[in-house]
């Protein structure tokens, strides 16, 4: 099964408002993170982070809440913080 | 809500509703603060709770909590491409009140938890997200909430947020976690029905099994993978260290994905429907990557303190019972209004008495060793395996000739000074 199907099946409920997940550092990503690979782009278990036209999209409507780009990012690069009271993943299982 | 309190936990999983709890018996005003819709609802775990851990804080628990199954049966399969070599144990003894473990899925759980907590007299706030600590003097006063005018004080916060521990980082009580003291898990509940589910692991009607995988099961990254019998379902899940997975340059979901089909694994979850997909980090940073769990006004307990022990797949039952040793303690330095970090030393002092620092030492060097290790993970699978087919192939080659062919191939992937050094190595870090 790929990442986009299994999300469907998550109860995450989007900020439309404002995203938790912000790029410290464009240039960094562009200019520095090429040589390591983005890890960000391959790490996220839900494909939060794609390099598009030579830029790093970041989908935070998706995110899982666990964490890992944050530690991941050879750059410190990622200003990572909850989504509001109310928003985001929200488990029926856990 | 500017309110105050006898005290404020961050974040309700079980060793903040487990603090919460000691502190209300105990006759304390409390306050939980959950960034989640209800308590559980961003909780994740594999899926085993201890039934004596948990009855320290909840007694006799297992009679109203909303738990899957009953563990009688564990395993630990050592994976190779296509095989594996599986160690298991089953005993009546587990299937018999009081029990000794559980399978639970945590936004269940962790709710009924939360319940107790309420009835127990303690206010939970759901859907809010704590921001950062109020310091007054440099010592922690209270927290910032994003809700409007939402700064709660207390005498003492006790920071139960979770692996991500934001609140102890804000408070400087640790630098951000290293790649290598994390690992990444993800994990997928799939939904079976339940004769399939005791057919398929040789259960009685309530009981559970849980299986353990390493090798093959992480592609040789520092990790484990697990499969665990729920009512109707299954968990399903692996991780490896963030470390391994940014050097290997692997997606997390496409490990699960080889997982599921492995052959061995394959015919277990077979016809299953995915009903969840979860993610959630694990610390793996072990005795040395406890960090300084206590300041002015402040207390640190469960995953925010790194308190796990992976080798023994255990960490609600540590985050729990730091939770309680962290109300007690706040207990006490309240009968003195100290909530001084000297006063609230003696938490730390009590996890140190307590198996949770004992059983973190016992492996402190455990994880370091593993990590530049790698043929653990590779190597001795694969030998393994290949042992225990060769040695269960019937061919007409001679048993003892079939010994020797095993010896040899095992001495050609790993010379004997090599094979007796990672015995001595494991030895002297594990035993």
């Amino acid at each position: 099964m790929r990442i986009e199907d299994k999300l469907f099946l998550d109860g995450i409920k989007p900020d439309e408002s404002r995203s938790h997940l912000k790029i410290v550092e464009v240039t960094v990503c562009q200019q520095r993170c090429g040589e390591r690979g983005r890890p960000c782009t391959l790490g996220c278990p839900a494909k939060v982070y794609t390099w598009e036209n030579e830029q790093i999209v970041v989908a935070y409507n998706n995110c899982m809440e666990c964490g890992a780009c944050r530690i991941l990012c050879p750059f410190g690069n990622i200003d990572w913080s909850y989504p509001r009271g109310g928003f985001g993943i929200g488990y029926k299982t856990g | 809500m500017d309110e105050r309190f006898d005290a404020i936990v961050v974040g309700a999983g079980p060793a903040g509703l487990s603090a919460a709890y000691v502190m209300a018996k105990a006759g304390l005003n409390v306050v939980v603060i959950e960034r989640g819709d209800f308590p559980g609802s961003k909780n994740v775990m594999g899926g085993v709770l201890y039934r004596q851990p948990t009855e320290q804080v909840f007694p006799e628990f297992w009679r109203t909590a909303p738990l899957e199954r009953y563990v009688t049966q564990q395993s630990l399969w050592v994976l190779s491409k296509d095989s594996a070599l599986q160690i298991g144990h089953k005993s009546e003894a587990f299937a018999r009140e009081p029990y000794n473990a559980f399978t639970v899925l945590r936004a269940k759980f962790d709710k009924w938890m939360a319940k107790q907590v309420t009835e127990a007299g303690a206010l939970v706030v759901p859907e809010t997200v704590v921001e950062e600590v109020i310091r007054h003097d440099g010592r922690v006063v209270g927290v910032r909430t994003g809700r409007e005018e939402g700064d709660l004080y207390a005498d003492v916060v006790i920071a139960a947020d979770g692996v991500n521990s934001l609140l102890a980082q804000k408070a400087g009580l640790h630098p951000e976690w290293k790649p290598n003291q994390v690992a990444l898990v993800v994990k997928e509940v799939i939904a079976l029905p339940r004769e399939r589910i005791t057919d398929r692991f040789h259960l009685e009607e309530e009981a559970g099994a849980t299986i353990e995988m390493v090798g093959e099961a992480t592609a040789g990254m520092m990790g484990t993978a697990f499969i665990y019998t729920n009512k109707d379902s299954l968990s399903i899940g692996v991780g490896a260290v963030i470390s391994d997975l940014v050097a290997t340059q692997t997606n997390p979901n496409d490990l699960l994905e080889q997982l599921k089909a492995h052959p061995v694994v394959r015919p277990l979850v077979e016809g299953g429907e995915t009903r969840e997909y979860l993610a959630h980090l694990i610390p793996e940073g072990g005795f040395h990557g406890v960090p300084r769990v206590h300041c002015d006004g402040m207390l640190v307990v469960g995953d925010a303190a790194q308190l796990v022990n992976s080798y023994h797949r255990e960490g609600s039952n540590l985050a729990m019972l730091s939770g309680k040793l962290a109300a007690e303690t706040v207990i006490e330095a309240r009968k003195r209004g100290d909530f001084s970090a000297a006063a609230l030393s003696a938490y730390r002092r009590r996890l140190d008495e307590s198996f949770i620092i004992k059983d973190l030492r016992k492996y402190a060097h455990a994880s370091a060793y593993f990590e530049h290790r790698k043929h653990f993970f590779t190597l001795y699978p694969d030998l393994v395996n290949m042992a225990a087919r060769e040695f269960l192939t019937v061919d007409s080659v001679p048993k003892r000739r079939k010994q020797w062919q095993i010896v040899r191939t095992a001495l050609r992937a790993r010379s004997p000074l090599g094979m007796l050094r990672d015995a001595w190595g494991v030895f002297r870090r594990m035993i």
